[in-house]
């Protein structure tokens, strides 16, 4: 067979795929606690074992001023101490029933998960003590001594990384005022300042019914999958709601911005440039999305691979991507490239952005690009991990029940009108922040 | 386009195995495993050659990764860019990796999409080009990639120093990536010659896992790779590292903030014929010492003693000779390199000096089981290891095996291990001294892992 034909009858296929949808998306039950913890359920029993993950609305952006790094350290103390046991017990015990517990923030959420095997003997004892570390974790001071400094000792580390170096800068230089300006794993003086006091408030003002949301996947029923929601997040008090953030748009103003340089020992020089870009629920979302694809979220047939990397041999690495946040998240190209190639490389991608922002995607792009998202939907579904991780993200943005079903048909009704319209728009290139961290040459 | 760090990023090749295997090799050597998974309407396709960066002579350091690269770099009936175009345009991911024993190619897809992936990966089998002003440019690339990797990244350098200090004449002392002054001399007949030596069908293995039927992937295998014609590889002999009997010592200085140790111990892998008896047992030591927060690394350095800001292990017992038992940390703030070296060393005693626990063996198997079902989550994973496996010259059906083979290992064997591997002489230590503010030096001497494109 040969490839014209292999494509035409992908095409044809694809057809076959928008049309009904049904059955090929998991089916996501949804309900609420008493508390307002919402839950987000996949009954799936292909496999003996349970993904759970918890997400509260308690990322670095609720970090208070001079304390950054608090919801971090809130987050990765969990396990390090409940009522009578101490880390060592609660590792023992996790690690005996072979779960395994994972912990993660990000500047909107932040999260704590299990896996473990369905069989009741394993699971229920494992789902309890998970249970009892997010309601009642008991902080202790020493246990934040030595954390404190590892984080401290991390930040340095970062130091040494070009590319950690540009992703801080970058921000900074970006959201200005607004808490996303802030990294999520602190800043210095806010991780020496944080006491055991500000860890057991913010606990109580976010790990709370109304500001959780729950994903469950696996081998359980309905009624075991509603047992086990009011167990993990079903006791937490009520409390409130986080408070919506500050608009980006009130703090972040257009304008016409500067690079900004930073001198490092490294071989290659990082760029980062970009601006605010969109939100989860942002209603530019997919022609964003798609049309990214073309500029360059599409790997090795992106339009800044062509001109930076294959037709140049400037980079290894040449991307953009939108990131996507509760408020705009940021909008941003990245590539490395030896020093002495970096107005070059800086020269190139700017051409290509204006070139894209001015007129858009090619027709033939377009369809490129829609034929690789819709063909290539069923791998992004293809495993209880990374189904785990779209029921948390449409609990926490609380996106329709319906994203996944509507994706293809979504993704495939975006124009390349409704692409150039939406980044000339949303992308102003002498708005855009460029951070630049290298050796010699500037 | 990717390296496969040595030690770590394969690491543990925790196994795992469940539903058959079909397992077919076409009249031209080829081999063929299918496995069915149904659980989501997918496939990975992933073609294996047996040649990776510890078969390149010295001089010649990163062909087997640059040539990774070129196969992206079109044949005469599908240019170049061609195929990573008409795989993105059938919805599928694709990419490829390069390790110290093998070099591999990959696409993940809709199931309907499996002969696309077939007839690209069929061609350029046969029918690379390797046109000469394509190879100026991706050589660059590669250049870009390994100062990204290694030349600005401390422990990656440090890492590199170690490898080259632990092997003094195997090729694993080799950086996966190549030395950079070994990629600026490579050339385009270089590559050719290395294409033409070891892509054969006979040299390589197609796996393929997923949702599809095994007789119709056979069939279609058939079709696609069963012409291509057959030819002897002339695999040249690689130098065994000879037994080491003192302990050895480097540092590699750098501009850096922190700094890091590594500690290395010859040990011996799975082999296709022994009973692997001390590779198991060197997996569950690995766990008892570095498998997870209960672990001894993590409950006595990190939280007890606070002498280590962070540490970790790694063994990779599927490779295709001997390596090393692994461990990289970064010493707690208020204390130096050399305590933290102290204090590990003391924990290795322990393990020579006294079995472990019985509750500490229990929590080891009981991840192994409950890692052998999380890992069946992932098509690709269990891809990989099949793969991994046939390639360094063992049987994919040791997966089969893995829990119970590990369910056997008992205290007395880890000690026993323990005392025969984790000996001084037998010690490789390199230690990351940072020179804050300096200026960075050439790039020193070597090290390995493995790659990605």
């Amino acid at each position: 067979m040969s490839i014209k034909s292999l494509l035409a009858a992908g095409g044809a296929l694809l057809l076959l795929a928008v049309a009904p949808g049904a059955g090929a998306t998991p089916k996501i039950e949804h309900w609420t606690l008493a508390n307002g913890a919402r839950i987000y359920f996949v009954e799936n029993h292909d496999l003996p074992m349970l993904v759970v993950q918890a997400a509260f609305d308690a990322g670095s952006a609720r970090d208070p001023d001079n304390r950054n790094g608090l919801s971090t350290m809130t987050n990765s103390l969990l396990n390090d101490g409940s009522g009578n046991l101490d880390a060592d017990a609660i590792a023992a015990r996790l690690e005996g029933l072979g779960a395994e517990y994972g912990a993660g923030s990000d500047r909107d959420m932040a999260s704590v998960s299990l896996r473990v095997l369905s069989d009741r003997a394993r699971r229920d004892p494992a789902l309890e003590l998970f249970a009892q570390l997010i309601r009642t974790p008991s902080y202790p001071a020493s246990a934040l001594e030595r954390d404190r400094g590892r984080a401290l000792l991390g930040l340095k580390q970062a130091k040494q990384s070009p590319g950690d170096v540009v992703n801080k800068a970058f921000f900074a230089q970006l959201y200005e005022k607004h808490p996303y300006a802030r990294p999520t794993e602190g800043s210095e003086q806010g991780i020496q300042a944080l006491t055991r006091a500000d860890l057991v408030a913010f606990h109580q003002r976010y790990y709370v019914g109304r500001n959780a949301v729950l994903a469950l996947i696996g081998d359980v029923s309905r009624s075991e999958a509603r047992r086990i929601a009011e167990q993990v997040v079903g006791t937490l008090p009520a409390g409130e709601a986080a408070p919506p953030l500050p608009k980006v748009e009130d703090l972040v103003p257009h304008k016409a911005r500067a690079e900004r340089v930073i001198a490092h020992p490294s071989t290659q020089t990082h760029i980062m440039m970009g601006e605010a870009g969109m939100s989860r629920n942002d209603p530019d979302y997919f022609p964003l999305f798609v049309g990214n694809y073309v500029l360059g979220g599409g790997g090795f047939v992106s339009r800044l691979t062509e001109e930076i990397r294959t037709k140049r041999g400037l980079s290894y690495s040449v991307y953009s991507y939108f990131y996507p946040l509760r408020e705009p998240g940021p909008f941003i190209i990245g590539l490395q490239t030896a020093n002495s190639q970096t107005k070059q490389a800086l020269t190139v991608a700017r051409r290509v952005l204006t070139d894209f922002t001015e007129h858009g995607p090619t027709e033939a792009e377009l369809i490129a690009a829609k034929k690789n998202l819709t063909g290539g939907f069923p791998l992004r579904i293809d495993s209880s991990r990374k189904i785990a991780e779209y029921l948390t993200v449409i609990g926490f943005y609380q996106l329709p029940l319906t994203y996944l079903d509507d994706f293809i048909p979504r993704v495939e009704a975006v124009t390349a009108e409704q692409i150039r319209d939406a980044f000339r728009r949303r992308i102003h290139l002498p708005h855009m922040v460029t951070v630049i961290v290298g050796g010699s040459g500037h | 386009m990717r390296i496969v760090r040595f030690g770590f990023a394969l690491a543990v090749l925790s196994l795992a195995a469940c539903s058959p295997v079909q397992e077919v090799t076409l009249e031209n050597g080829l081999k063929v495993l299918v496995k069915e998974d149904h659980r989501a309407p997918v496939v990975v396709s992933q073609i294996w050659y047996k040649v990776g960066a510890s078969d390149e002579p010295d001089g010649q350091t990163g062909i087997a990764h640059v040539l990774e690269h070129m196969m992206f770099k079109g044949t005469a009936r599908y240019p170049a860019g061609a195929f990573s175009r008409i795989i993105a345009e059938n919805g599928g991911r694709e990419n490829a990796f390069t390790g110290a024993d093998y070099t591999a190619y990959f696409q993940q897809l809709e199931k309907s999409r499996l002969p696309v992936a077939f007839e690209l990966e069929a061609d350029r089998m046969q029918n690379l080009l390797l046109d000469d002003k394509e190879f100026a440019k991706e050589v660059r690339v590669v250049m870009e990639e390994r100062r990204l990797r290694t030349d600005d990244q401390p422990e990656a350098l440090a890492f590199e120093k170690f490898m080259a200090t632990a092997f003094t004449t195997h090729s694993y002392k080799n950086p996966i990536i190549g030395w950079m002054r070994d990629l600026e001399a490579l050339t385009i007949d270089d590559v050719r010659a290395w294409y033409r030596r070891w892509y054969v069908p006979n040299n390589a293995t197609l796996v393929v896992v997923g949702d599809v039927n095994p007789r119709e992937v056979i069939a279609l295998a058939r079709e696609h790779f069963g012409k291509i014609p057959s030819r002897p590889v002339e695999r040249t002999r690689i130098p065994p590292e000879p037994a080491q009997t003192e302990m050895r010592r480097s540092t590699l200085k750098a501009p850096a903030q922190v700094p890091n140790l590594v500690l290395g111990f010859h040990v011996p892998v799975y082999t296709a014929n022994g009973d692997n008896a001390e590779a198991y047992a060197l997996q569950v030591l690995s766990g008892v010492l570095d498998g997870g927060q209960s672990a001894r690394f993590e409950r006595e350095l990190v939280r007890n003693q606070e002498i280590a800001a962070s540490i970790g292990s790694g063994y990779n017992a599927a490779t295709k000779n001997p390596t090393l038992f692994i461990i990289s940390a970064t010493p707690a703030r208020a204390h130096t390199v050399k305590e933290l070296e102290a204090a590990i060393r003391a924990q290795l005693k322990r393990v020579q000096d006294e079995p472990v626990a019985e509750s500490e063996l229990e929590r080891v198997k009981a991840q192994v089981a409950a890692g052998n079902v999380f890992q069946r989550d992932s098509i690709f994973y269990q891809a990989m290891q099949m793969g991994t496996l046939e390639t360094v010259g063992l049987d994919w059906r040791m997966l089969n095996r893995y829990v119970d083979s590990i369910q056997a290992v008992t205290a007395a064997q880890v000690q026993a291990v323990a005392k025969k591997y984790l000996t001084e002489s037998n010690l490789t230590v390199t230690v990351l001294e940072p020179q804050p503010g300096s200026t960075r030096p050439r790039p020193a001497r070597p090290a390995g892992g493995a790659h990605v494109h």
